[in-house]
Parts: structure tokens; C-alpha cells; sequence
């Protein structure tokens, strides 16, 4: 139910991405799409992916914004500092006080949880028949990561052919 | 064969002729024993990449563009790219993406594992002239800066 939810947020918040007239807008949104697909991955159960995901999305979000805002935004440090610093303070103390219970509940050093992993050591052979572990995951039971991995490679290499094409190519017949 | 203007010297031209094969059929070794041993098709691919990119420097560009040029390189990297996808909507057969749907074959066989050898053989292809392809870009663009 909660995932509908956000399939159906996200598919809006894309919508507008590609509707709205404002560049910065259109970024923002698609910041939403990203943060929602976070949420997604940890109500999936995949909290690696939503962590990755997460990191990932607040990074092009920045660099997003940094290039689509041409002047520099001015930084106000004078008047209002006393509702800054408040703020600021409730805002670590909130994050450290809800850090003691995440920390709690992580595992040991160097005693990880396995329950997918063990899985994937005893049964690999047997299920994907290859014998190297390491490329039944990435090619079997994981197969989908690497068609994303693939595709980044395509695009990336399409992105710099496109770029660092012989320049003026179209110009040298008449020059 | 070779033009003895482009590239480096003699002794470097010789042992290249000797080696690069090697280089090039460890690549492909590499890519083809990706479920048997460490390696697979992104590993190999890189090492095929590199027999070409080897070619380039000692022979010159115009001798590796005679083997393999820019646009023979892109194209093979969509058709890697459209084998891996095949590859994925094979599985549709046994009901899922992705699902390995080939015999599994005995452990330790050379054609084991069902679909993961041919997915790193698609893997392998599309990295290794991928990376060529960027490669003869990079090279390109600084012969047109010169000019």
C-alpha cells in the first residue's frame, strides 16, 4: 500500500519535472523522485540500496543546483543567530539521540548478520552452477545490478563519443 | 603490412607482433572462465581493450584503425549491449528476467552455469571496445587539437 503510494508519487513528481517551465523546479522535483525511490528501497527491504541511493541522490542534487543557479547565493551570517544556533543544537541533539538506537541494534564487529549471504554461499553452486561465487551473484542472483552497471557503461560512453567527437567535422568541407 | 614512419621502433614493433596476441587470447580466456576462476567479462573485456590499445601505441592510429575503426567499434558495443539484454529476456522463458534458463551442466565445465557464460561473453565484448572506442576518441581529439 505505502509503496503505491510513492509509485504514484514518484510518477507525479516526474510529471512535473518534465511539465514545469522553471529549470531550478524541475530539479527539485526530480530530487523528489529521488528521495522517494530511497524510501521505496528501504520499504522493499534493501536498506544497502537505499543508503547508495540516498548519497547518490543528495550529490546530483547539489551539483544540479549549482548548475542550473547562475549567481551565487549570498550567505547571511549577521541577525537571526540566536534562532540559528537553537536550531542547529536540537537538530544534533535530535540526530545523536536517535543514532543510540540505531547503533544498538547494528551487529558486532566483525560478526555480520549472513542471512542472505549464507544463502548465497551454500546454495550457489548448486543453483547457477558456476563455480566462481562471486560471478553467480553478479550474473545470477544479482544479474539485474549488472544490467544497470552495463547500462551507466553505455551511456557514459555514448555521453563522451557525443562530446569528444572529431570537432567541426561539418565545417571542414566548407573551410 | 606495417609502416615503419607511425609508431616506436623496430624492437618495440617486434615484441609487440609476438605479445599482443597472447595479451589478446588472455583477455578472452579471462572472459570465457568468468565462472570458473576470478575474472569475468568486465576484467577480460578491460585486457582485450588493452591488446588493442597496445596496437595503437606501438603501430601508430592509423594501423589499429585499419583493424578495428570507430564506428565498427560502436557498433559491436550496442550489439554487446543488445546480446546482454537478449540475455536477460531469455529468462522470460523459465518465467523471470534474468532467469537461467539454460542446462546448468556439471561444476567445473567449461560450458557450465547456463546463461551466465554467455552473459560474460556480452559483458566482455561491449567493456572491450567500449573502452577502445573512448580510447580512439581520446586520440582523435587530440590529432584535431594539433591540426
Amino acid at each position: 500500500m505505502e509503496l503505491h503510494i510513492l509509485l504514484i508519487f514518484m510518477i507525479f513528481a516526474a510529471i512535473v519535472a518534465i511539465e514545469v517551465n522553471d529549470l531550478l523546479s524541475s530539479v527539485v522535483a526530480v530530487g523528489a523522485v529521488g528521495f522517494a525511490l530511497c524510501v521505496a528501497f528501504l520499504i522493499l527491504k534493501a536498506p544497502d540500496l537505499a543508503i547508495t541511493q540516498l548519497v547518490v541522490e543528495i550529490l546530483c542534487l547539489i551539483i544540479l543546483i549549482r548548475a542550473t543557479i547562475k549567481r551565487d547565493l549570498p550567505l547571511v551570517i549577521e541577525g537571526r543567530w540566536v534562532f540559528n544556533t537553537f536550531v542547529t543544537i536540537i537538530f544534533i541533539v535530535v540526530f545523536l539521540f536517535l543514532s543510540y538506537f540505531v547503533f544498538k541494534e547494528l551487529p558486532a564487529f566483525g560478526q555480520p548478520i549472513m542471512r542472505v549471504a549464507n544463502l548465497y554461499l551454500n546454495e550457489g553452486v548448486l543453483k547457477t552452477g558456476s563455480v566462481n561465487l562471486v560471478t553467480s551473484v553478479i550474473l545470477d542472483f544479482r544479474a539485474y545490478d549488472t544490467l544497470g552497471e552495463a547500462t551507466v557503461l553505455f551511456a557514459s560512453i555514448i555521453g563522451l563519443m557525443a562530446v569528444l567527437r572529431s570537432p567541426g567535422r561539418k565545417g571542414k568541407g566548407k573551410v | 603490412m606495417v609502416n615503419n614512419k607511425a609508431g616506436m621502433t623496430l624492437i618495440v614493433k617486434t615484441i609487440t607482433r609476438l605479445t599482443v596476441g597472447l595479451i589478446m587470447l588472455f583477455g578472452i580466456y579471462i572472459v570465457f572462465h568468468g565462472h570458473l576462476s576470478p575474472g569475468g567479462g568486465f576484467a577480460g573485456g578491460v585486457i582485450v581493450a588493452l591488446s588493442f590499445v597496445h596496437l595503437m601505441l606501438v603501430f601508430g592510429k592509423d594501423f589499429a584503425m585499419a583493424k578495428i575503426s570507430r564506428n565498427l567499434a560502436s557498433n559491436l558495443e550496442s550489439v554487446g549491449a543488445l546480446m546482454f539484454l537478449f540475455v536477460a529476456l531469455l529468462g522470460f522463458l523459465g518465467g523471470s528476467f534474468f532467469h537461467n534458463v539454460i542446462a546448468k551442466g556439471k561444476p567445473f565445465d567449461l560450458f557450465s552455469s547456463g546463461t551466465i557464460i554467455l552473459s560474460n561473453i556480452s559483458i566482455g565484448l561491449k567493456v572491450g571496445v567500449g573502452l577502445f572506442a573512448i580510447f580512439l576518441a581520446l586520440v582523435v581529439l587530440e590529432m584535431a587539437k594539433k591540426e
